[in-house]
């Protein structure tokens, strides 16, 4: 079971996560993202601080929007992994192609920069 | 006993009562006009009387009320068939008589009780088994009551046959008390009539024609019997006088009753019978509506028994049912009427600003006739329109039409509504159904991806010198994407694949065959296993569809060098067991995961690793299956327990290794049943 939410932050579109998110709630993440996208954000941050678990289909969600977000200029970094998810996108490889940080204020502090 | 047996046996027992009677009587008869002394005791016809009856109570007691396939009119046949044979049996002694005319025989006294008894025989016959008809015909609907009044009434008959033949000289008042306590039970019994509802118009009437030819037979043979015995008697009073018996007049009176109320109630119903029979009609229709999903096909018959139903139902003149399709297009049921009239009525009632069914956008139900009659040049007058509901939506609407204004009643609307209800649970289970089918095709589409997925796994592994090897993979109801293989590449090198395919089911199996082509083509050309993974994510790119991936680890294992090269592509690290410092690490090197990065950027984001090995080294590769299995509380295997794991047993082979591996799996997750994918391959170098 996963709960997301969505939240606005000085032009950031922040997304929290909540539990787990397995193949069946991927889809619930995959059309959170688009709606932010859809609402026009081209900054988004997404709060991982509640997420417990990601499954593979979750982590092919956040791959599926890498290319999309080059194209359009939008940006997206991930703040508040706990170690065991981290993990999972670390040994995936999908680290190296996220924008990951460990705190809100981190994040919003990069999506700026990458922004200018 | 059989049935048959003892029909056979009480219609032989009542004849031999009914032979002594009758010479028993002719004697009596006979020694009393001599004024002789019989030499046989008075009681005894009364007795043989008393037996013949109680025989045949027996007989049609086995004849008609143990026979289940009786129905109604069958029962009234039955006595109207009796009551005719008995008196065409009657009449043709009549018509002997007639015939033997004027000569001395018909005059004398025997002759005259002879055929007084035969046609007392034949009567009480026909009135015992109309008695066993009735008697099914009351207790057609059983209560307790009716059963215990049906019990005393049969009793308290037994009662006055004894008491009869016992030949008791008869207190005026007791027999009169007796009398009426039996006539009033039987009035009490003949109000049971409940059977009479049950038959439709037809059987009415037949019914009414066997009832007035049974209580013609029942006078006729009355008129007889009591007109021989009235002869008779002038002569001499030493005889069978039926009338003498109170039990004999009581039956004879039961009988009469009811076959009377019989034809009066039927007769008072005949003009209500319709509404019986519509009532009837409506209940089959609702039946048919809400069985139309186990017998027919499809929704359209659905629709079709809905029409034809609430048409009949209500005698409407005309009908329509429109179901509104899921993109707007409309399809029309009609009876009686053109398309193009239904839509004009619709479109009359529209342009009227009325809200109800027929605009689409309320869904209240609502007579609208009195809307009709500015509708120049129809010729319906009455309309009435109803909503098909399925799951609260609705997809269509039923209108009825009739030519009279105020055509519809209430009690038509409320059945309408009923059909229109039912046929929406009727489409709604359909649709369950339809689901609940392609569920099962989506199962047997699994079962299928599962056989080719397990057909993609190796049977046998490349073996070699330098090394052991064991392998295993066992995955879940759903169809996994764990991967495994090997392939020898030359003399002194092996090639090995692990891969995981996200996502599961038959993607997933499809995905893996993917993988298995590139690597049984790619292996082969002895590729640096970066350039292995290079070429398999440009391969991969184009087939993988939007957010899937594969995490793959390739190994090259030079036996010549005793080194193993390998890349990780985002797969689980490999678990490595060094003999010489007895330790086992995770190799966690960097690699990004097949069809990730789409670009040729790719070859930035994979390295090739090398590791020498020695003898006594082991590998352990595995897939997520693995570390992610859950005990009880939701905890996961892990890393660390994984390598504790394997530390335990560093001098088994790799086969004794992988079975106390999956071992210690079951245990920690406490189940034999599997909830994931899990698939491992050690390797043991010698």
């Amino acid at each position: 079971m996963v709960h997301i939410k969505r939240l606005q932050e000085s032009g950031n579109d922040i997304i929290a996560i909540i539990g787990e998110i397995d193949a069946s709630s991927s889809i619930e993440l995959d059309l959170t993202i688009a709606k932010s996208v859809g609402d026009g954000f081209a900054k988004i941050l997404v709060d991982c601080t509640a997420l417990e678990y990601i499954s593979s289909a979750g982590l092919g969600v956040f791959m599926s929007y890498i290319e999309e977000f080059q194209e359009k200029e939008i940006r997206m970094v991930l703040f508040g992994l706990k170690e065991k998810v981290a993990n999972t996108f670390v040994i995936l490889g999908l680290a190296d192609l996220l924008h990951i940080c460990s705190s809100k204020e981190e994040a919003k502090k990069l999506i700026d920069e990458l922004s200018v | 006993m059989g049935n048959k047996a003892i029909i056979r046996l009480t219609s032989l027992g009542a004849a031999i009562a009914w032979i002594i009677l009758f010479f028993s009587d002719l004697t009596i008869l006979f020694s009393d006009t001599k004024g002789l002394a019989p030499g046989i005791p008075l009681w005894l016809p009364g007795v043989m009387l008393d037996i013949y009856l109680i025989m045949l109570y027996y007989h049609y007691k086995f004849r008609i009320e143990k026979d289940e396939n009786l129905n109604f009119t069958d029962l009234l046949w039955k006595v109207f068939a009796t009551g005719l044979i008995v008196t065409v049996v009657s009449l043709s002694i009549r018509f002997v008589i007639f015939l033997l005319g004027n000569t001395t025989l018909p005059g004398h006294i025997l002759f005259g009780d002879s055929v007084y008894l035969i046609n007392l025989s034949l009567f009480f016959s026909f009135l015992v088994a109309a008695y066993t008809s009735w008697k099914r015909l009351i207790i057609y609907q059983k209560s307790k009551w009716l059963i215990r009044t049906w019990r005393v009434f049969e009793f308290l008959l037994l009662f006055v046959l004894i008491y009869d033949s016992l030949r008791i000289e008869l207190n005026e008042g007791i027999f009169i008390m007796l009398m009426i306590i039996l006539g009033l039970i039987a009035l009490v019994l003949s109000a049971n009539m409940k059977w009479v509802a049950y038959l439709n118009f037809k059987q009415k009437w037949t019914s009414l024609l066997l009832l007035l030819l049974t209580l013609f037979y029942l006078g006729y043979f009355f008129y007889t019997v009591s007109r021989q015995s009235d002869i008779i008697s002038e002569a001499s009073t030493s005889f069978l006088d039926f009338r003498s018996h109170i039990f004999n007049i009581s039956l004879f009176g039961f009988v009469m009753m009811y076959s009377i109320f019989s034809f009066l109630v039927i007769l008072f119903n005949l003009p209500t019978s319709s509404v019986f029979e519509q009532k009837l009609e409506e209940v089959v229709n609702f039946q048919r509506l809400s069985q139309s999903i186990q017998t027919e096909q499809s929704e359209e018959s659905v629709y079709n028994i809905l029409l034809e139903s609430s048409v009949s139902s209500v005698f409407a003149d005309a009908a329509w049912l429109e179901i509104r399709g899921t993109n707007q297009d409309t399809r029309l049921f009609s009876y009686q009427i053109s398309e193009k009239d239904a839509l004009e009525i619709t479109n009359h009632i529209k342009n009227q600003n009325i809200k109800g069914v027929l605009d689409q956008g309320s869904d209240k139900t609502r007579n609208l006739s009195k809307y009709l009659a500015s509708l120049k040049g129809g010729r319906f007058r009455s309309v009435l329109a109803f909503p098909i509901l399925v799951k609260g939506e609705s997809i269509g609407t039923l209108a009825l039409l009739k030519e009279l204004p105020e055509g519809f009643t209430k009690e038509m609307t409320r059945i309408i509504s009923t059909f229109a209800n039912q046929a929406g649970i009727s489409i709604e289970n359909f649709r369950l159904l339809e689901e609940a089918f392609q569920n099962e095709r989506y199962k047997e589409e699994l079962k299928i991806a599962k056989t080719v997925q397990k057909s993609l796994l190796p049977q046998k592994l490349e073996q070699d010198m330098q090394y052991d090897i064991a392998a295993f993979s066992r995955s879940a109801d759903e169809v996994g994407g764990d991967y495994y293989d090997t392939l020898r590449i030359n003399d002194h090198e092996v090639a090995m694949i692990i891969a995981d395919v996200s996502g599961k089911g038959t993607t997933a199996a499809f995905h893996m065959s993917q993988m298995k082509g590139i690597f049984h083509s790619l292996a082969q050309q002895q590729l640096d296993p970066k350039e292995f993974m290079v070429r398999a994510n440009m391969a991969l790119k184009h087939c993988l569809e939007r957010g899937s991936f594969i995490s793959a680890t390739y190994f090259v294992v030079d036996s010549k060098e005793k080194k193993i090269y390998y890349a990780r592509a985002g797969h689980c690290p490999v678990l490595y067991y060094n003999s010489s410092t007895s330790k086992a690490e995770y190799l966690k090197d960097k690699g990004t995961a097949l069809g990730m990065i789409k670009t040729k950027d790719y070859c930035n984001f994979i390295e090739t690793y090398e590791l020498p090995y020695a003898s006594g080294d082991i590998m352990i590769l595995y897939t997520d299956g693995v570390t992610e299995a859950k005990d009880k509380k939701g905890a996961e295997f892990d890393y660390d327990r994984l390598k504790q794991t394997v530390e335990e047993v560093t001098d088994k082979s790799p086969k004794e290794i992988q079975e106390h591996l999956i071992k210690k799996l079951y245990e920690y997750s406490g189940t034999d049943e599997i909830n994931d994918d899990y698939t491992t391959m050690i390797v043991k170098f010698n």
